[in-house]
């Protein structure tokens, strides 16, 4: 029992995840293919769309991770690597997208109805007003005093 | 005035749920093209038919026409195929590209169903249909008689989606100039 539960928590301390590169893919200098890897992890599979094309088994993703490495072979910076395939499939296939007039909802909305938030509470907070202390009336002196010196209630 | 201003709040979730409940409704696989107005990427592919000059974009142009994305391997491919062999009847001038196939597959299967394009290339690597940015068959896209790219149609064309939409706009880009 205990060796199965070590072995379990060793196989799960090497678990890393696999990227779906296959060898054949990958450029035999280890820095164009780190820059690839790189950006390739950061481009979305337009067909199975929560992945990256680092990530994804689908034959589209291998055609765009071949042409990714393409590009960069050619010579061309990060930029124009992932502008070429933006230029054909849009800016949705950035999984980190740029800050622009269409995305800064995106970006900051968040930050905004926090800071919305907080300043409501922070007025509200401060608005608030202790409450005032007012002396009882004679017949309230009356009744407490009536309370508190018998055991019964009314 | 003080209270109305608590319910500000529910309002501003209210306002986004209801946007999320319609949000619901897209089809998220449905991206927007990058093409639309853009003229078609130069191509020049191989036939699929033997003995055939295969399709490239010179063949473009002069009239409103198709260009219909297909592979023997897709499956929505055999429902809009009836239709365009209609179409084809018709006298639409619909083309083909046979993506990411074999070309002999690609002519096999409009050999046995039957072959509605006027012309019809290969593209096996995949390259013409990326620089479009297809991301999967069938896609259809309607060129204007400039050889630009006027709209994509991604999935299957239905009757309706020819009634209501194809037919339409290639009625009023044969009235343009």
């Amino acid at each position: 029992m205990r060796r199965a539960l070590l072995m379990a928590l060793a196989m799960m301390a090497f678990a890393t995840p696999v990227a779906a590169v296959n060898p054949d893919e990958q450029l035999a200098d280890p820095a164009l293919e780190a820059r690839a890897h790189a950006l390739s992890q950061d481009l979305r599979c337009v067909v199975c769309q929560n992945q990256s094309i680092d990530d994804s088994d689908a034959a589209l993703a291998r055609d765009l991770r071949i042409i990714l490495r393409e590009r960069i072979s050619a010579g061309d910076t990060d930029q124009q690597a992932v502008g070429f395939l933006v230029a054909r499939y849009g800016s949705f296939v950035q999984l980190e997208p740029p800050v622009r007039l269409d995305t800064l909802a995106l970006w900051f909305g968040p930050l905004a109805i926090l800071l919305a938030g907080g300043l409501g509470a922070a007025i509200y907070i401060r608005g608030r007003k202790p409450a005032t202390v007012t002396a009882l009336s004679a017949d309230d002196e009356a009744e407490v005093s009536r309370l508190l010196n018998t055991d019964k209630a009314n | 005035m003080r209270r109305l201003l608590f319910l500000a709040p529910v309002a501003v979730l209210v306002l986004v749920l209801v946007g999320f409940f319609f949000g619901l409704k897209r089809d998220p696989s449905l991206l927007p093209s990058m093409m639309i107005g853009k003229a078609v990427p130069a191509f020049s592919l191989p036939p699929v038919r033997p003995e055939d000059r295969g399709f490239a974009t010179t063949d473009l142009g002069g009239e409103p026409m198709l260009i219909n994305y297909y592979a023997s391997w897709c499956a929505a491919c055999r429902i809009e195929h009836p239709l365009l062999m209609q179409l084809r009847e018709q006298g639409v001038m619909l083309h083909g590209i046979d993506w990411k196939d074999k070309p002999e597959l690609g002519y096999k299967w409009i050999s046995e169903r039957g072959d509605p394009y006027v012309r019809v290339g290969s593209d096996e690597s995949g390259r013409a249909g990326i620089d479009m940015g297809v991301s999967a068959v069938p896609e259809t896209f309607v060129i204007d008689r400039q050889g630009r790219v006027r709209y994509r149609h991604v999935g299957a064309v239905t009757r309706e989606v020819w009634e209501t939409t194809l037919q339409p706009l290639m009625v009023k880009l044969r009235s343009e100039s």
